[in-house]
């Protein structure tokens, strides 16, 4: 409880920063004033500007941080991330497909349904390749394949387009941000973000039954076959909808449940949502690190993300290395 | 000596031949900006091919006359098969195509990009002797000078203006655009805002600094997020808050021709039309 408390307050935190910081360099009083009553620029920035930035770091973290958990739980492997697996490539290839093809513009959920649709092939293809129980390696292999095939794709659509600007655009794709985002961005994608957190959260307790393994939880009364279901379907509504707007942020996932395993004895049901608020907070402090390090470089979050992840990837390959060792 | 050399050399070649070797009959432009300067300049039979952006009416002022001609994609063996006896190239067209045409023996004229008015003036005198069309060019740049004087004569506004494209980018001085912000009498607020030498201007700062006239760029077909930028909703705010004008930077705004003028009087009417 206490790690929860910790981490809720952290996030809201680091929210209140994320608002005070931009290249306005506005006095915090003015700010504040500006938040609360109407100063017509001012007002404009926060609310235009700054308030979607933090919103959706922390939601997008959030649903990151959440689904990397879930991933991990459901597949019994602490390398499964949207990220490695290359599900938020695909999304991001479903993302640019639609906007590139106008069909984006066809109506309001348009875009997120899209990478939605395509992260959800990205996710049951990289179950199925991997099987029910993944072993680390035709599951890396499995990710590799994926976000390999779907990261060319991606580049190729992009090299085609029309649009001159679009070729330079693959490290948005590839690495996101959440620069210059409006609230709409925001509202277009909580409903899925929303939907996909409530379907991860109810199977926290299926997941807790897996722990003890498949045969152990279908005696319990999980139904193994609704359960891969329902995550895929979350994975995707969260991935899909974040990579649709952010782009693909990596390592999130990954990094955040490792780090907060031990904390919670590796219990998914406490793991799922401590995850989503450490999600939030990684994202919101690297959004931040961005912004006050780097100011005029308009840095990509996954840089930043990748910084930090890489490192403990390789920590937990020597790890495993070491288990099958003994 | 050298005199002597010459007068030999003319003695020995046919007037004819002499002169012809002189005036390109056959050039080929690989570059929007020099395919412009070349079509304004040359004699309908002597330039060849224009390069293929000439025809994309979206960055070219000149894709109807660009209809005349041939066009080419810029790659060396298409160039050299058209045989050329000269290509107009910017000098930051690719290095290795210009070299690979020179070494194939073609004669390569490469222009530097105008940053300012007077380099306009250079380029068509440059474009002018390379064509052996120097009165044409004199009559343009004369031409161009007096529309100049014309646009000199109004008077100076408090108006301020910001160029705002593609990323956020902004123009400051030393730049074609800063001279034609200029010549439309608004002065850049790109200079106040600290953006002298140009670079990303963050939204917020747009939104602080608060331009009478916001300039931005025309959106190509399909989406890039570096454009998608110009639809944020605070672009918008500005412009019904503040009562922006907004313009686009067209197709005139892209080289360094007599056309920048016409781009300084389609965003000066505007200015004029509000006070």
């Amino acid at each position: 409880m206490t790690i929860k408390l910790f981490l809720t307050t952290l996030v809201c935190t680091l929210f209140v920063i994320s608002l005070f910081i931009g290249p306005a360099h506005l006095p915090i009083s003015d700010s504040l004033v500006a938040i609360f009553s109407d100063q017509g620029m001012l007002t404009l920035i926060m609310y235009e500007i700054r308030l979607p930035r933090a919103l959706l770091a922390a939601l997008i973290g959030a649903g990151l941080g959440l689904s990397g958990a879930a991933m991990q739980c459901y597949l019994r492997n602490p390398l499964a991330e949207p990220g490695i697996i290359g599900i938020s490539s695909t999304a991001a290839l479903g993302a640019i497909i639609a906007l590139q093809t106008g069909f984006a513009a066809s109506f309001a959920f348009a875009l997120p349904l899209s990478a939605l649709l395509a992260a959800a092939i990205g996710v049951f293809i990289v179950l199925r390749l991997s099987g029910p129980t993944a072993s680390s390696l035709t599951l890396i292999l499995a990710g590799v394949a994926v976000s390999a095939f779907s990261g060319a794709l991606l580049t190729l659509v992009l090299n085609l387009s029309p649009n001159p600007f679009a070729v330079y655009e693959v490290i948005f794709w590839m690495m996101g941000s959440v620069a210059d985002r409006s609230m709409q961005d925001f509202w277009l994608i909580l409903p899925f973000l929303a939907l996909g957190a409530f379907l991860l959260l109810k199977s926290k307790n299926a997941l807790d039954a897996l722990t003890l393994g498949e045969d152990a939880a279908h005696s319990l009364g999980i139904n193994m076959h609704n359960l891969r279901l329902v995550i895929i379907f979350g994975t995707a509504c969260i991935v899909g909808a974040s990579t649709a707007i952010a782009g693909a942020i990596g390592f999130v996932g990954l990094v955040v449940p490792h780090i907060l395993r031990p904390l919670v004895k590796a219990q998914p049901s406490q793991l799922l949502p401590i995850s989503a608020l450490g999600g939030a907070a990684l994202l919101l402090s690297a959004d931040i690190f961005i912004r006050v390090v780097f100011p005029t470089k308009d840095l990509k979050l996954g840089v930043i993300t990748a910084l930090l992840g890489a490192p403990l990837f390789l920590h937990l390959i020597v790890k495993l290395r070491k288990g099958q060792a003994s | 000596m050298r005199r002597i050399i010459a007068f030999l050399i003319g003695m020995l070649v046919p007037y004819g031949v002499f002169s012809m070797e002189n005036t390109p009959q056959r050039v080929v432009s690989i570059n929007l900006c020099t395919d412009q300067l070349a079509m304004m300049l040359a004699q309908p039979t002597q330039l060849f091919a224009v390069s293929h952006v000439a025809f994309d009416p979206l960055v070219s002022p000149m894709a109807i006359e660009a209809q005349n001609y041939e066009l080419n994609y810029g790659f060396a063996e298409e160039i050299y098969m058209m045989q050329p006896d000269l290509v107009f190239a910017s000098e930051y067209s690719n290095p290795a195509l210009l070299n690979m045409l020179k070494r194939l023996g073609i004669k390569v004229e490469a222009f530097a990009p105008s940053q300012s008015f007077s380099d306009v003036k250079a380029r068509i005198a440059q474009m002018g002797a390379a064509l052996a069309q120097e009165d044409t060019a004199a009559q343009l740049i004369a031409d161009f000078d007096a529309q100049l004087d014309d646009l000199n004569t109004r008077p100076s506004t408090q108006v301020s203006a910001m160029i705002y494209a593609a990323n956020g980018y902004t123009s400051g001085q030393n730049t074609l655009a800063h001279e034609i912000l200029e010549a439309a009498r608004y002065h850049n607020a790109a200079l106040e805002a600290g953006y002298a030498w140009g670079g990303k201007v963050p939204l917020e700062i747009l939104a602080i600094n608060r331009p009478d006239v916001l300039i931005t760029s025309s959106r190509y077909p399909a989406h890039s997020q570096a454009e998608a930028i110009l639809a944020h909703p605070i672009i918008k705010a500005l412009q019904s808050d503040t009562h922006q004008q907004q313009h686009l930077q067209d197709q005139d705004w892209v080289c360094g021709t007599p056309y920048v003028l016409r781009a300084a009087k389609n965003i000066m009417l505007g200015a004029y039309d509000d006070n």
